[in-house]
């Protein structure tokens, strides 16, 4: 039984190891969990899981096997002849709860509710939706009859509250493949940062300095280095207005991020996609543009840079000279998109909208192509994703097949 | 197993908790502590060390802190001073070495606790350099050549506030527990336990209106469990009539003494137009 729930675990995508599951038993061994499902299901939540982000699967892991037991359980319920019950109700029960029994209909009535409402629990069951009802034969709660086991009189609703805890499921907001917040981008675009010392020398050396000294026979010989700063250079793209409007507070999160992770950014706004000139202001975007090619004479290629765009418009807008909807563009986005990932190897495109709906946009698959598979969703993995992308210069692998690599291999 | 952790007179801790605690404290492993800011991690090891009774000790990490600083440091810049004025002190190297706080509860003569505070805020490799000291319990000191090992396996708790990742070979080695912030029930009991005696009706009220705060989409810091007692320890000293708080629409005017509860301007401001905006609508 439990070396199953070990392997669910693992299929269910909590990242499981031999070592963390021998220490369940062994706690289990050393009696700091017993007879209980909940003491058992806390116990085993903190020595498996190491991340609140899989909490979520390891209740949904978790209720599937105790599910499972408990639907065996409920088969045989409904096939216990009444006989039985009275004679163990009869011995277990006090003379105040018999009178409560009474008092809801008697013994015939009491299980004929009990019978139908398992019914129609398994109906529901069957019928495919397996988070609500478990736990819904509550009436018999008060009398201590309880589905989990016949534990007449007996403190049962600790196992009641527990089968709550995991079907809540009230860590669904860490799994990490939801949308972020700005700590978390701040997190995924703190991975980019590459240190290096320049500026004043002004901090003490120790190392240097007493490797010095012992040169220098013994006498104080102070060096001094400059400070660490963070030597990251990155060029923010962001696309502005229409489909966009959508995404406009995700964007804001990672712009504000980004703004207070690098020292030097530089942002430029677009509208669909780039053509011969981009804006710093909205405000002012007919009137200050900047050309692209002032762009790619200005920032150096060793620049990262990051577009942000849903890519989704006419694929005439990318492919065609004179496509786009606000102006004649003498050469098509494409050709202009190809000049960016020539002068700059490190280059990511970050689509606001799920992966499941970019196959379906053929202006999608076109950037796709023309950022060499380099687009990434705006969740913490994939934006994990695009900043290793972006440590390496383009030519390797991007988001496609990175999840291609990390599906499990076909059962034999 | 004689003892168990079961919260104390100044913590409640819920079921779950306590499972980790007890866990952790009867294997010997560590126990990492995650949550959002204000929900008690650091008060924890304090009060699992009240409850059994054990000493304490305090190791709160900084972002320029280093593996080794836990387990001691070699003063080489006072042994260099002294050496050149002479000390007869400079022969023993023993007199350089400063104890940290792992080297100190490994000492101790009766299981200690020892808090690891906010480990994230160290550098990236910080966990990593604390593998085997905290598997096997003993580091080796290469300055005097002497092994210190542990005489009873010290409770740890470490804290970490999810600034940064850490290593799976690190993660292995503890028990983990994610601090929820507590449902209502929970914290009516957490508020009766920091201030017995309150008003029914006040905190009644005050935790309606935290909840309702807590809940405002948008805010850029929740309030969370230790704003709350603060805020509510301002209600008592101010004595404020639970009529007052209840006769406020928290949609109308922004909460009494909300300087308490919104620690930015930006959530205030955002407070301010909301409540600007619900004005306007009636």
């Amino acid at each position: 039984m439990l070396v199953n729930f070990f392997f669910e675990l693992r299929k269910g995508g909590v990242p499981v190891t031999i070592t963390e599951f021998l220490t369940l038993l062994e706690a289990l061994r050393a009696g700091v969990a017993w007879a209980s499902v909940e003491e058992f299901y806390f116990l085993a939540r903190t020595t498996l899981v190491k991340d609140e982000r899989h909490y979520d699967r390891f209740d949904r892991v978790f209720a599937e096997i105790f599910n499972g037991a408990q639907k065996l359980f409920e088969e045989i319920v409904a096939n216990v002849p009444d006989e039985w019950l009275q004679a163990l109700a009869a011995r277990t029960l006090t003379e105040e709860e018999k009178k409560k029994v009474e008092a809801l209909g008697g013994w015939e009535k009491l299980l004929e509710t009990l019978r139908a409402r398992l019914q129609q629990q398994r109906e529901r069951h069957q019928g495919g939706n397996k988070w609500i009802g478990t736990g819904g034969t509550s009436p018999f709660g008060a009398n201590g009859y309880n589905p989990e086991g016949i534990r007449i009189g007996q403190a049962g609703s600790r196992n009641r509250r527990a089968v709550k805890v995991w079907e809540q499921r009230e860590y669904r907001n860490f799994d990490d493949t939801v949308e972020l917040g700005t700590r978390n981008m701040k997190l995924g675009l703190r991975k980019l940062r590459k240190f290096a010392r320049e500026g004043a020398a002004d901090q003490l050396d120790l190392d240097g300095t007493i490797d010095a000294t012992a040169r220098n026979a013994g006498m104080l010989d102070l060096k001094l280095v400059p400070e660490r700063r963070n030597a990251v250079k990155v060029l923010l793209f962001l696309d502005v207005g229409g489909s966009m409007d959508d995404h406009i507070r995700i964007c804001e999160e990672l712009f504000s991020a980004a703004r207070s992770e690098f020292k030097h950014l530089e942002h430029f706004y677009f509208h669909n996609f780039l053509y011969e000139s981009a804006w710093k202001d909205n405000r002012r975007r007919f009137s200050a543009v900047t050309p692209v090619t002032q762009i790619l004479r200005t920032y150096a290629h060793d620049y990262r840079v990051i577009f942000v765009g849903d890519a989704t418009m006419s694929p005439y807008e990318i492919t065609q000279p004179g496509g786009s909807v606000e102006h004649w563009n003498k050469e098509a986005g494409s050709v202009w998109m190809q000049r960016m990932t020539a002068t700059y190897p490190r280059l990511v495109w970050l689509n606001p909208e799920s992966p499941q709906r970019w196959e379906h946009t053929a202006s999608v698959r076109i950037t796709r192509e023309l950022v060499q598979d380099r687009m990434f969703p705006v969740t913490i993995q994939g934006l994990d994703s695009a900043i290793a992308a972006l440590r390496r210069p383009m030519g390797r692998a991007g988001w496609g097949t990175l999840m291609r690599a990390s599906e499990p291999p076909p059962p034999p | 197993m004689t003892e168990r952790f079961a919260g104390t007179d100044r913590y409640i801790a819920t079921d779950d908790l306590m499972m980790a605690v007890n866990a952790a404290v009867t294997l010997g492993r560590p126990l990492l502590i995650k949550g959002e800011p204000g929900t008690g991690k650091t008060q924890l090891a304090q009060e699992i060390a009240r409850s059994l009774d054990r000493p304490m000790f305090e190791w709160h990490v900084k972002s320029t802190s280093k593996a080794q600083q836990g387990l001691y440091e070699y003063d080489a810049v006072s042994r260099l001073r002294d050496s050149q004025l002479g000390d007869a002190r400079v022969h023993d190297i023993a007199n350089y070495i400063l104890k940290g706080s792992l080297w100190e509860a490994f000492e101790s003569a009766t299981q200690p606790v020892l808090l690891i505070d906010e480990i994230d805020k160290a550098d990236i490799e910080f966990p990593n350099d604390l593998l085997r000291e905290l598997d096997r319990m003993e580091f080796y000191v290469y300055e005097t050549r002497q092994l210190v090992k542990a005489r009873h396996r010290p409770i740890i708790v470490i804290t970490s506030n999810n600034e940064k990742e850490l290593p799976d070979a690190f993660l292995r080695r503890c028990f983990f527990h994610y601090i929820r912030f507590p449902d209502e029930a929970t914290l009516q009991r957490i508020v009766e336990v920091h201030y017995p005696g309150l008003k029914k009706e006040l905190l009644a009220e005050a935790l309606g209106a935290f909840f309702q705060v807590r809940e405002t989409p948008g805010l850029k810091k929740k309030p969370s469990t230790s704003e709350l007692l603060d805020w509510i320890k301002l209600l008592v000293a101010e004595d404020i009539d639970p009529q007052v708080l209840r006769s406020q629409d928290p949609k109308k005017t922004l909460p009494i003494l909300h300087g308490a509860l919104l620690k930015n301007e930006q959530d205030v401001h955002l407070f301010e137009q909301l409540v600007f905006l619900n004005r306007r609508v009636r």
